[in-house]
């Protein structure tokens, strides 16, 4: 099967961002890439100079199955994952039964390939049943398909547990991914302690919670040399942290969510359970270093930090609601519009941060990059329009969203995945 | 040459003439072993003390044959001692010098504790396994099961496959052979390597084939998850299915590559069935030597004057 995308605008290394490209799509690889081509077999696509780029790849998100379908399944999630532009997405293992053995990894991979439009990667335990005690069967998943090793949002409480786990895994060279919480000093906390806690009588999280697990997880992975990847980092301090160890060569990368560097703890004003996430949303000051460390570097992956939770879940006062964001489908338009219309970074730069770069820590070798005999995973967008987010139209079961109503730029106009059309 | 010392902790304190010089004394022990009568009047009049805290057959079997054989009396203690807690380790070592012991012949789970109970001793002591430091007499029988087979050290590639952390032989051997000029490659699960294991003077390596690589000799460790927390080792499944000697792993080492396990072996984890019951396993071998090699301790430590001086 063959598809010939016709006037594509291309922010990659060794294209003129001037002029106007087709790419030739051969089954599920990109084939070629040129001014002027043609091909009698394919069928014709005409990007009406957009700008094509490579698909994006999620770090952090939850599918929610085996275990939670009622809140998302394999398929919904996946039809979110193309709406936002995502041609492939990782699977955090807290679902149920918990991805702690082959046999699970196994059952995600083969039921994404029946259903699944995107391609899904699962991340297996370090624990086992994300207990944060006994370490799981690391080494069989990773034969069955794991790309990296997590225990999903749950504490990580052992330092011990952590060590043994990064010093098991060098045998695979998969990346450990933890959330950094300190539950004793998390604790009943539902949101960033600060003025707006007071303001509002809710108990807060401190800062400290997480960056205490970042030192000392920065600690671990200098020690024992394995590749330590930080999820959704959200404070100043992360961030300076990071910066610091990347700088002595530590073997670290991190990534944010559009919420940390577009939201703020204002946005919890009238106890608004849409923007209840963990780590929580924080100060004007935590976004500004989170916005610093996108331009800088020393944050790697922008991921939808996709957490689908029931509405009912959310229908509730603050304190009991569920924590969770439906992220899908809003990253890209996000993102763009905080980040690249700003001027605070380039498109390509944008690009390297939702593709290229969670394919090179996630070891994804044939993906990230738009090139002659990578996959054909690429994603279409439109940086021109304006949009106005409308939750309701999401795929995912989750239909709301804390960016309700707001006009952005960057909509996702075609996604490819495999060399197919879906969008 | 003769070895001047009172006692044997491990292999880390002999030189490699020493340990060449216990295997050939071995060797000779091999040739008394052979003869009808296998009694030899060398120990004759001296008394060997078993002091073991903790569990052991062959370890406790092969020191006792080899002192009767050599005409001792023995004493088996390891009954008699019912909790290290309530008795002290030198506390116990006079008690039995007093009464006019000549060897004490100790395993005890914490590390160093054969030195300690020699330096309050008159009687010579010999380490039957100290926690997870040495074992002294499982290696120096591991070594003469090599020699015999391939004839010396030199040049020869040995891989140590397994839990290494835990494996008090495997640290004598890599002692022993690194001095008697072996390469010696070790791979096991990060998590069970001792860290800095490159300072010994061997290559660390995470996948086993890569250790096995045209080896002569591979020795292989019991896998204990008992021993261990549960953050180091998720399943001895999984363990078999990276380190396990099987056909496949085989297939990298020298076509006459020889394969040893201290033993008690679990079959089907540490080596496959087909494998220990093949032609390259040399785990009857091991047990044949291992009352030899004591032997040869005893004597050498008699020698020297073992006992009350």
């Amino acid at each position: 099967m063959k598809t010939l995308m016709k006037n594509c605008k291309l922010v990659t290394d060794g294209f003129s961002a001037e002029k106007v490209y087709d790419i030739l799509i051969e089954d599920n690889t990109i084939a070629k890439i040129g001014e002027n081509l043609s091909d009698e077999d394919a069928k014709i696509v005409d990007i009406d100079q957009h700008t094509i780029l490579p698909g994006f790849i999620d770090m952090h998100c939850n599918i929610c199955e085996p275990g939670f379908e009622n809140v998302e399944d394999i398929h919904t999630v996946s039809k979110s994952a193309a709406r936002g532009g995502f041609t492939a997405i990782t699977c955090e293992p807290n679902t149920k039964p918990v991805i702690d053995n082959k046999t699970v990894v196994e059952y995600i991979i083969s039921k994404s390939a029946l259903h699944g439009m995107v391609h899904i990667y699962p991340y297996g335990s370090m624990s086992m049943g994300c207990e944060g005690k006994a370490i799981a069967e690391i080494g069989e998943m990773y034969e069955a398909g794991i790309v990296g090793i997590s225990d999903g949002d749950e504490f990580t409480d052992s330092a011990a547990l952590l060590r043994n786990v990064m010093r098991y895994s060098k045998m695979f060279d998969l990346p450990i991914m933890t959330h950094c919480e300190d539950r004793s000093l998390s604790g009943e906390g539902v949101m960033n302690e600060g003025y707006m806690a007071s303001c509002l009588g809710l108990v807060g999280m401190p800062r400290e919670a997480e960056e205490l697990q970042v030192a000392r997880n920065l600690i671990l992975a200098q020690n024992t040399g394995a590749r330590l990847h930080i999820a959704h980092v959200s404070t100043a301090g992360s961030i300076e942290m990071i910066r610091e160890a990347k700088a002595r060569g530590i073997s670290v990368t991190c990534e944010t969510c559009p919420h940390y560097f577009s939201l703020t703890e204002e946005a919890v004003e009238d106890y608004n359970t849409l923007v209840k996430v963990n780590p929580p949303l924080r100060t004007q000051e935590d976004v500004n270093a989170v916005l610093e460390g996108i331009a800088d570097g020393t944050i790697d992956v922008i991921a939808s930090g996709h957490s689908p939770v029931g509405q009912t879940e959310k229908n509730r006062t603050f304190g009991q609601a569920a924590y969770g964001i439906s992220g899908l489908e809003t990253a890209f338009a996000i993102s763009y519009t905080h980040l690249v219309e700003t001027g605070i970074i380039t498109m390509k730069r944008l690009s390297q941060l939702l593709s290229a770069n969670p394919a090179a820590i996630l070891n994804l070798r044939e993906k990230g990059k738009i090139a002659e005999g990578m996959d054909a995973d690429l994603v279409v967008v439109d940086c021109v329009e304006d949009y106005s987010i409308e939750a309701k139209h999401f795929a995912s079961k989750a239909k709301y969203s804390p960016f309700e109503g707001m006009q952005v730029k960057g909509k996702v106009l075609h996604t490819v995945v495999d060399g197919r059309v879906l969008l | 040459m003769s070895l001047h010392r009172k006692d044997f902790f491990g292999l880390r304190d002999l030189t490699a003439d020493d340990i060449r010089y216990i295997l050939s004394t071995a060797e000779t022990m091999k040739y008394v072993l052979n003869q009808k009568n296998k009694k030899v009047p060398h120990l004759q009049g001296k008394s060997v003390i078993i002091l073991f805290y903790g569990q052991s057959a062959r370890a406790k079997l092969s020191y006792e044959l080899a002192a009767q054989h050599l005409s001792a009396n023995v004493v088996d203690m390891t009954n008699s001692v019912h909790s290290m807690e309530h008795e002290n380790l030198q506390d116990m070592g006079q008690l039995i010098d007093q009464m006019g012991a000549d060897f004490i012949i100790l395993r005890h789970p914490m590390a160093g504790a054969a030195k300690l109970l020699a330096d309050s001793v008159g009687a010579s002591v010999i380490n039957a396994g100290d926690g997870y430091n040495e074992n002294p007499g499982q290696s120096l029988l591991d070594l003469l099961t090599i020699r015999e087979q391939k004839g010396g050290f030199e040049g020869l590639k040995v891989a140590i496959i397994g839990d290494i952390s835990h494996s008090r032989v495997s640290k004598s051997n890599i002692w022993g052979l690194t001095k008697l000029g072996a390469e010696v490659c070790v791979s096991g699960p990060p998590t069970l390597l001792p860290p800095k294991l490159d300072k010994f003077g061997v290559t660390v390596h995470y996948d086993a084939r890569e250790a096995v690589n045209n080896a002569d000799v591979i020795l292989t460790t019991r896998m204990r998850l008992e021993t261990q927390d549960y953050t180091c080792l998720p399943s001895l499944d999984e363990y078999k299915r990276f380190f396990r000697i099987d056909h496949n792993l085989l297939k990298y080492a020298k076509k006459d590559a020889i394969v040893m396990h201290p033993g008690p072996i679990q079959r089907g984890i540490e080596i496959s069935d087909g494998v220990i019951d093949g032609p390259q396993c040399l785990i009857n071998d091991q047990i044949a030597n291992s009352v030899a090699v004591r032997m040869a301790m005893f004597y050498i430590l008699s020698q020297m004057g073992g006992g009350l001086l």
